[in-house]
């Protein structure tokens, strides 16, 4: 599904990303551990497109609608309708926005780029309220702009909704535990693994072997200054936890 | 006239101002310039009332002694005031249109064009139109159905015909002839502009609404609408306009006067597109205008709301006079400027009777090179005892070159007063842009939204009409402002 190459990315002029090959195929979930700094969430946006982030060298190779093709130069907004989905490790405020209203825009601009019959008001809270139940959100929350005065556990929370409702092929989720407590982990866990299926795949980006006690992943990669240094099951997590990371990259 | 000559500045010429074309139709123009003749000379064409003439020549004597006013935020070309002309209206044929049948038919295409049908089959449903096309009122919808309410609502100039007590009575008694420099003239040359009467106890049933055109070149516009709400009545007035591309800066000066009594409401809405001028701000409307209102009587209540989207330059105050006791003044702004648009505008807010309240929302958003000022008083006399205030201005900037800024003033001579006062500037950060870009927005999708949920406070106090205009007239200026 995703297939990267030798890729050499910079944000600001800065080289983070020295050469990462990454292949995640359907139905995997991939783990994406390593010290601060080492290019882990670089990688996400690199693969979601943000715009201050520049390929130097390399591909990504993304299977899509249309067959394999390069995400290079693609804008955001295309990727994210051809099913991929950044969950953000720091979820963006839009003041006045109600999270309904921006829930509906984003599922919509999805169909139609498939060519799928947009959803109306009525039928997406219904839709909405069925996602909400998994993440066990409050009912008001949907009327609340989106993501302001939204606690730390809210906003992730509300990143994982969003992901049930564009029910990515491709998810990231970068750092989707810091800031949550046990429980709040709990319920995200339980909603990321209710979309979990065969067609899609996830690469779950954590400082922590916590959150794979709840999300257990089919493959664990250690990045250190922008490239994988280690891929092995999921014994690897555990291993990290105890030991740290020195053992890896001396 | 040929059908391809109808509209010479359409498309190519006007860039994204979609409202640019010019008409071309026989006017009937006064000579440039001003002085006595020429307000003779329109009072004359208006078949007016000695009254009126008595009034016109006043207010022209006192701004002859008056100098123009520079204090806002920025600064303009010199206005020569004889070289505009003060009176352009189409030719008529005979004593004018009886009906919407005898206005000329390129006027009406004009209207149909700007999205305001004019015919009896076309119209609105809903909302009363007066179409002014320079300065004259070109025709006037819905007014039989409202008359068998006893609800007026017919151009000034018929106004001074059929309810001449009325006009003599409130005829500037908001605004005086000698209110301030612009007013004056206004008073002095002032064509047309739309009337309405609520009788007491009257909830008017539809909006009532003017649309402004200005059409003719070198011509300024300067309308004087009057709106009287007696005794628990209610009104919502919109007020739109447009103005083809010129490369000359045309000055419209236009006078307001609201007047509520005893639990009377009036509700006054406005979408300002005015031709803005171009990327380098050559031409372009002044929009110096006079808007106040009066709650006279108790519990009235005076709501402005205003979306000021175009103009080379915005300068005005939609004020409220808060007289009677409990009486409510509300100002909801939403101000944007792009390319080298400036703009000075607010409200006061005057309180006098006791627990007055007033409430001001402003939201300032700037781009590319203009300059976006909130300016604003809020007055609390000796006698309005406990009165209350909120303000609560927001600017949004976009991009490095524009500047916000607020000025707000406070006078409090009565210390039972609760004022609050808000102000915030953020930008559109690049950040909310790909959070919504990675939710499959595209990136003019991405900014409209941040713009509409920035402006939702005021926005939802618009007639829902005109609340989606006002978000699409929005959404066009800033298309490709957000880099």
């Amino acid at each position: 599904m995703l297939n990267i190459k030798d890729l050499y990315a910079s944000v600001e002029g800065n080289q983070i990303l020295k050469g990462l090959s990454l292949s995640v195929k359907a139905g995997e979930v991939h783990a994406i551990m390593g010290p601060n700094g080492s290019g882990k969430s670089t990688l996400s946006k690199v693969v979601a497109g943000h715009p201050q982030y520049t390929v130097d060298r390399g591909s990504i190779d993304y299977e899509m609608s249309g067959g394999v093709k390069s995400l290079i130069g693609m804008a955001p907004e295309t990727r994210a309708r051809e099913g991929i989905f950044l969950a953000f490790q720091y979820p963006v405020e839009i003041p006045g926005v109600p999270t309904s209203g921006f829930l509906r825009a984003s599922y919509n601009a999805v169909c139609r780029h498939h060519g799928l019959e947009e959803m109306d008001p009525m039928d997406f809270d219904g839709f909405v309220r069925e996602k909400m139940k998994i993440l066990e959100m409050d009912d008001k929350y949907i009327d609340r702009a989106v993501n302001v005065d939204f606690s730390g556990g809210e906003k992730k929370r509300n990143e994982i909704l969003q992901m049930a409702v564009l029910n990515p092929r491709l998810a990231l989720l970068d750092e989707t535990d810091s800031g949550l407590d046990v429980d709040s982990m709990k319920i995200v866990a339980h909603g990321v693994n209710t979309l979990r299926n065969k067609r899609n795949a996830m690469i779950v980006i954590t400082h922590y072997q916590r959150l794979l006690n709840y999300i257990k992943p089919d493959v664990v990669h250690v990045l250190y200054q922008g490239r994988i240094v280690k891929t092995a099951g999921p014994e690897l997590a555990l291993e990290v936890e105890e030991r740290g990371y020195d053992w890896l990259i001396k | 006239m040929s059908d391809s000559k109808q509209f010479p500045n359409d498309n190519k010429l006007t860039g994204d101002y979609k409202y640019g074309f010019s008409t071309d139709v026989e006017s009937d123009t006064a000579p440039m310039g001003l002085n006595e003749d020429i307000i003779r000379f329109i009072s004359e064409k208006k078949g007016e009332p000695s009254f009126m003439l008595e009034w016109r020549l006043k207010a022209y004597h006192h701004w002859l002694t008056m100098k123009e006013p520079h204090w806002p935020n920025f600064s303009y070309d010199p206005i020569e005031y004889q070289d505009i002309r003060y009176y352009s209206a189409p030719k008529k044929k005979g004593d004018g249109p009886k009906s919407m049948a005898e206005v000329d038919h390129e006027v009406v295409k004009t209207f149909e064009k700007l999205g305001i049908p004019l015919g009896e089959q076309k119209r609105l449903a809903g909302v009363a139109v007066d179409a002014v096309f320079d300065s004259v009122s070109v025709g006037t919808t819905h007014q039989a159905e409202l008359e068998k309410m006893g609800i007026i609502f017919c151009p000034i100039s018929e106004a001074v015909h059929k309810c001449p007590d009325l006009v003599k009575k409130y005829l500037g008694s908001v605004v005086p002839q000698t209110d301030n420099f612009f007013a004056a003239l206004n008073a002095a040359v002032f064509t047309d502009g739309s009337f309405c009467y609520i009788p007491a106890g009257v909830r008017c049933p539809i909006e009532l609404s003017t649309y402004f055109r200005i059409n003719a070149k070198d011509t300024g516009q300067f309308e004087r609408t009057i709106i009287i709400a007696e005794k628990g009545s209610y009104v919502s007035y919109l007020e739109g306009c447009t103005a083809p591309v010129r490369d000359e800066n045309q000055l419209h000066a236009a006078v307001v006067e609201l007047i509520a009594m005893e639990d009377a409401e009036i509700k006054y809405s406005t979408v300002q597109n005015w031709y803005a001028g171009d990327k380098e701000g050559k031409g372009g409307i002044y929009n110096f205008v006079t808007k106040r209102g009066k709650c006279v009587g108790a519990r009235a209540k005076i709501s402005w709301t205003q979306v000021e989207a175009g103009s080379a330059i915005t300068w005005k105050y939609p004020s409220c006079i808060l007289q009677g006791d409990h009486s409510v003044g509300e100002f909801y702004s939403v101000a944007l400027t792009n390319n080298k648009m400036l703009a000075d505008t607010g409200t006061k807010m005057i309180h006098i009777g006791k627990n007055t309240r007033s409430t001001i929302i402003s939201k300032g958003i700037c781009s590319d090179f203009s300059h976006n000022s909130y300016r604003g008083l809020v007055r609390i006399a000796p006698s309005a005892e406990n009165a209350r205030n909120f303000s609560k201005c927001d600017s949004m900037l976009i991009g490095n070159n524009c500047s916000a800024n607020t000025f707000p003033y406070i006078e409090v001579k009565n210390n039972t007063a609760t004022l609050e006062h808000e102000a915030t500037t953020s930008r559109i950060s690049a950040e909310q842009i790909f959070y919504l870009q990675s939710r499959g927005l595209d990136k003019e999708q991405a900014v409209s939204l941040v713009i509409n949920g920035f402006c939702k406070e005021v926005f939802k106090t618009l007639p829902l009409e005109f609340a989606v205009e006002a978000v699409r007239l929005l959404e066009m200026k800033l298309e490709g402002s957000v880099g």
